[in-house]
């Protein structure tokens, strides 16, 4: 049987009448992530042994009638997560050996799940790109075609779960760096409201942008993993003392009469024909489900790149200063003194691009540029966030498209930061603002595949699942995938 | 250096770091506890492991809110973290997490005592920030080794207006502040171990000058004497610099307590921009009017509300309430001794005078003291009603320190009941002019001075037991006679 064809909820029904047990759901996987991974290099470890060990655990449960909500089924974590016992690389050769004292609460929540880990997901470094071309353990490939780029920072995990060498994967998104890799991997990819998901033992890369979610091959996947790796966290200051949401009582429910927001400032700006193109049949798809469309005005959004690229490297530039060969990690050989023990550690622990946002994050936070930087960044960054609460008056959600097209070919953008940069002008708004928004896929071009995003107020990943399960239940886009 | 320094005026502000006396710490769970073995009590976030989050330790707050109001201050709602950022291997995460904009005590003061009377000394601000680990570097052969078990413990930094004018100024600030911390029960004040420390930035300017100095920060004055040592040595430095013809240069100064000097420390000892911005893992803080009126309910009597009251209460002088007063065990020694005495000025005699100095002798604090206060009230009360005299009841307040009898129980074994009756002392006087007929003589013929040797002889031969007063009385009549 192609267990991987199953979706998971059909995995995780398949577990609990014995169709299957977790060893062979697991065991499949593994035989699929050895067969074709060498190809995409979208593991930087795979847990093998641990896999196994967990999938037993689970089918005993099972035998025992003391399943657990996500018993038994596979998941792969992006390295950002600690996973104790098991190094944890944030795709830096910083960390490459490196193995945390304890897990991450997104870890260990799945975990106490059920869910079986079959191991740890490439990344770009401590998620700082947008192509996974920065990852000290190589770049990743796009599944649906190995000379394109899967997207970042989350590219080993939108590449695994896209080629069906894991039925979901963790992931984390910064400033797109879930939704921009589901795009452009054909993927269902969420990240919720800020303070959702804990933070806690999820590698910093910018403090109040940064956020968990997962990329899945539908909107009812991911409901259930997100589900089980949200809630209140007393170990995460930020956390949203909520409890984990409900978010599959809505899931089915019609969107008749919801009202989805197109912002003009979106649509005026130039873009792909094909891009356009599917966005209007995405369109007329929703009008004939029943939802009203209606013009927005998000009048600063042009803002949001360059508040982005101020606030995400000052915070990063802090955040990184903690890797510095003294406790953990990578250490300079022969150091002569602390001084040169600093500064070789970090540039040879460090790639390029990490070196570019520390260098551009202190300089923000330097005496005599904190006025016109940081501080000015995050009086437009509260802009942007009002724009967004304004439009939340009058429309259900907003939407547009994930990424400026289509995969691009690796190498074709990595000497361009800026050009690179550009990837994220449609996702990095919603991490300003701390909202919800989903990537589900919505078309393709030249045999790759095309996201549409929906970016929801405060707190309505159910409405977003919502909007994107009545689409999915409509459209075949989602069950598209890359023949490898 | 022996420049006229009465030309010159100091411009002195103090900052303070007092650790507070959490059970855990500012972020984390790890004890606080000093002198453990080297980093048995960092836990991952004070090891600032990749991906951990800092949790505030609500117990800080109250203790702010504490001092703010005893320090007259205001309370910032919402107060806020900011990050502090340097590179030094005993600050784990290559920053300090502190507050700049939203201290959570600003704009306060302080009265402190001067020979010039009372002075007040305006407050900054106070806020909270993690200290740092320890660096050791001795104990390993061309390498440091790095202690992190006082990383992340709580701290609150009292700045100081730059409002003290001299060493014994500063000190006494300090000294105000050291006595509040102790009666808040925020911190045990220990200089010595670091559990308060001192900052002191100094500069000097030709009296009657307007405009300010270049200021010194001197580190590492860790006791009030060094304070004013470190001070000193500092304004005569700088003087004598200027008078020389050099400039002061804005720098930062560690003090060198065995040789009472104070030297720059070297560039990489500190950076120059902190490049400060708001923490991120830790969103800003609302304190409600209802928890900071609880927290201010359960604050004790002040030091300097305890003063007044025992001035208007007992008629005590402001010196001796003030002394009294700046110790919150030595105040309550003293209220419970005036219980069972009832006489304010004596217990406040005895306790400065012949407790202390045995206390001091041995080392002690008074809460450790042999003679407790019920005793020494039972002794001084034998003294207010004559049962002994002031002198006798010094020799009975040695043995009870060192035998720990009640007062009652050594007069009656050692028969050093005061003579109080007049047949006796009459007996007693008799005898010593019948045995001295010379100086009798004398005495009679004008020789006045040879009162006190008559008063001598009948004491000895009482045993120092008979009524000075009654004695004097007596003595007299009979020798007139």
């Amino acid at each position: 049987m192609d267990l991987h064809k199953l979706s998971l909820k059909e995995q995780l029904e398949g577990l609990k009448k014995s169709e299957f047990t977790s060893v062979e759901l697991t065991s499949h996987y593994l035989k699929r992530i050895s067969k074709h991974d060498e190809k995409f290099n979208s593991f930087i470890t795979v847990t093998e042994e641990n896999a196994l060990m967990q999938a037993k655990a689970a089918d005993e449960r099972y035998k025992k009638d003391k399943s657990l909500p996500l018993d038994g089924v596979p998941i792969a974590h992006k390295d950002i997560f600690c996973t104790k016992g098991v190094r944890t690389t944030c795709g830096s050769k910083m960390l490459s050996n490196f193995e945390a004292p304890y897990s991450s609460t997104v870890y260990t929540k799945l975990d106490e799940h059920g869910m079986v880990m079959l191991g740890k997901t490439n990344m770009d470094e401590f998620a700082m790109g947008s192509s996974n071309e920065t990852s000290y353990f190589g770049p990743v490939s796009n599944p649906w075609d190995t000379e394109y780029v899967p997207g970042g920072s989350s590219g080993g995990s939108a590449s695994c779960v896209s080629a069906e060498l894991a039925p979901i994967a963790t992931a984390t998104d910064t400033g797109g760096s879930i939704r921009q890799p589901a795009s452009l991997c054909g993927l269902t990819g969420i990240k919720p409201t800020y303070g959702r998901v804990s933070r806690y033992g999820m590698i910093a890369f910018a403090s109040s942008l940064d956020q968990g979610g997962v990329v899945a091959r539908s909107a009812e996947d991911a409901a259930l993993i997100l589900e089980g790796m949200s809630g209140h966290d007393p170990k995460d200051s930020t956390s949203l003392k909520l409890p984990s949401p409900d978010l599959t009582k809505n899931l089915k429910d019609s969107i008749q009469g919801m009202k989805i927001g197109l912002p003009k400032e979106f649509f005026e700006q130039d873009m792909p024909s094909y891009v356009e193109q599917s966005i209007q049949e995405a369109i007329e798809t929703y009008k004939s489900l029943g939802a009203e469309i209606v013009e927005v005005s998000l009048k600063n959004i042009n803002l949001s790149l360059p508040i982005y690229y101020i606030i995400a490297p000052a915070e990063c530039s802090a955040n990184l200063s903690r890797y510095d060969g003294v406790r953990y990690g990578y250490r300079c050989e022969d150091p002569k003194d602390i001084e040169d023990l600093y500064m070789r550690t970090r540039e040879e622990g460090f790639g390029a691009e990490v070196k570019r946002r520390i260098l551009i994050g202190t300089y923000a936070l330097s005496a005599g540029f904190y006025d016109a930087y940081y501080l000015k960044a995050q009086k437009c960054r509260q802009l942007v966030a009002n724009d967004f609460t304004n439009a939340f008056e009058s429309v259900d959600v907003i939407l547009s498209p994930t990424t400026p097209g289509t995969a691009f070919k690796a190498g074709e953008k990595s000497d361009d930061p800026t050009e690179m940069y550009l990837q994220d002008i449609f996702t990095i708004p919603a991490n300003l603002a701390g909202l919800p928004g989903i990537s589900i896929p919505c078309g393709e071009h030249g045999g790759l595949p095309l996201g549409m995003q929906l970016v929801g107020n405060s707190l309505q990943e159910d409405k977003l699942l919502q909007f994107a399960h009545s689409y999915q239940s409509n459209t075949d886009w989602h069950k598209k995938m890359p023949n490898i | 250096m022996n420049e006229n320094l009465n030309n010159w005026e100091a411009v002195i502000g103090l900052e303070i770091h007092v650790q507070l006396s959490t059970k855990s710490k500012l972020f984390s769970g790890a004890s606080t506890n000093f002198g453990a073995l080297p980093n048995t009590q960092a836990c991952n976030i004070d090891l600032a492991m990749p991906g951990v989050l800092p949790v505030l330790n609500e117990e800080v707050l109250k203790m702010a809110i504490k001092l703010g109001t005893a320090l007259n201050a205001d309370i910032n709602s919402p107060t806020s973290f900011a990050r502090k950022n340097y590179f030094y291997p005993d600050s784990p995460k290559g920053y300090q997490i502190s507050q700049m904009d939203k201290p959570i005590v600003e704009g306060g003061y302080l009265d402190i005592e001067t020979e010039s009377g009372t002075k007040r000394i305006g407050v900054t601000r106070a806020h909270l920030e993690e200290d740092a680990g320890k660096s050791l570097h001795d104990d390993f052969e061309g390498q440091s080794g790095i202690d992190l078990n006082r990383a992340g413990t709580p701290l609150l930094e009292i700045v100081s207006e730059p409002e003290i004018s001299t060493p014994a100024e500063a000190v006494a600030y300090l000294k105000s502040i050291h006595s509040i911390i102790r009666y808040l029960a925020i911190s045990d004040g220990n200089m010595a171990e670091g559990s308060m420390r001192c900052d002191a930035n100094v500069s000097v300017r030709k009296k009657g000058d307007l405009e300010l100095g270049t200021r010194t920060e001197t580190k590492n004055v860790n006791s009030f004497r060094f304070v004013e040592k470190a001070i000193q040595y500092e304004i005569e430095r700088q003087v004598h610099e200027i008078e020389s013809g050099n400039t002061i240069t804005q720098e930062t100064r560690l003090y060198d307590s065995q040789n009472n000097t104070t030297r720059p420390m070297r560039s990489k000892e500190y950076a120059n921009d902190y490049r400060y911005f708001p923490e991120p893992d830790l969103l800003p803080i609302t304190l409600e009017k209802d928890f900071i009126e609880s927290v201010i309910n359960d604050m004790p009597e002040m030091p300097n509300e305890k003063k007044e009251r025992f001035v208007s209460k007992f008629s005590l002088s402001n010196y001796d309430a003030d002394l009294l007063a700046a110790d919150k065990d030595i105040a309550n020694y003293f209220e419970e001794v005036v219980k069972i005495s009832d006489s304010p000025k004596l217990s406040t005699n005895w306790i400065m005078g012949e407790l202390s100095a045995l206390l001091n002798n041995e080392n002690l604090n008074i809460k450790d003291s042999k003679v407790s206060s019920d005793k020494l009230g039972q002794l001084i009360l034998r003294i207010e009603d004559a049962t002994i005299s002031g002198k006798i009841a010094k020799d009975i307040f040695e043995k009870m320190w060192i035998s720990g009898k009640e007062v009652d129980e050594i007069i009656q074994d050692e028969g050093l009941e005061q003579v109080t009756d007049d047949k006796q002392i009459e007996a007693m006087i008799d005898e010593v002019i019948k045995s001295n007929p010379e100086q009798l003589e004398q005495y009679r013929s004008g020789k006045d001075r040879l009162f006190g040797f008559f008063v001598g002889q009948v004491m000895q031969a009482s045993k120092g037991k008979a009524n000075p007063k009654q004695v004097n009385d007596i003595l007299k009549s009979k020798l007139e006679k």
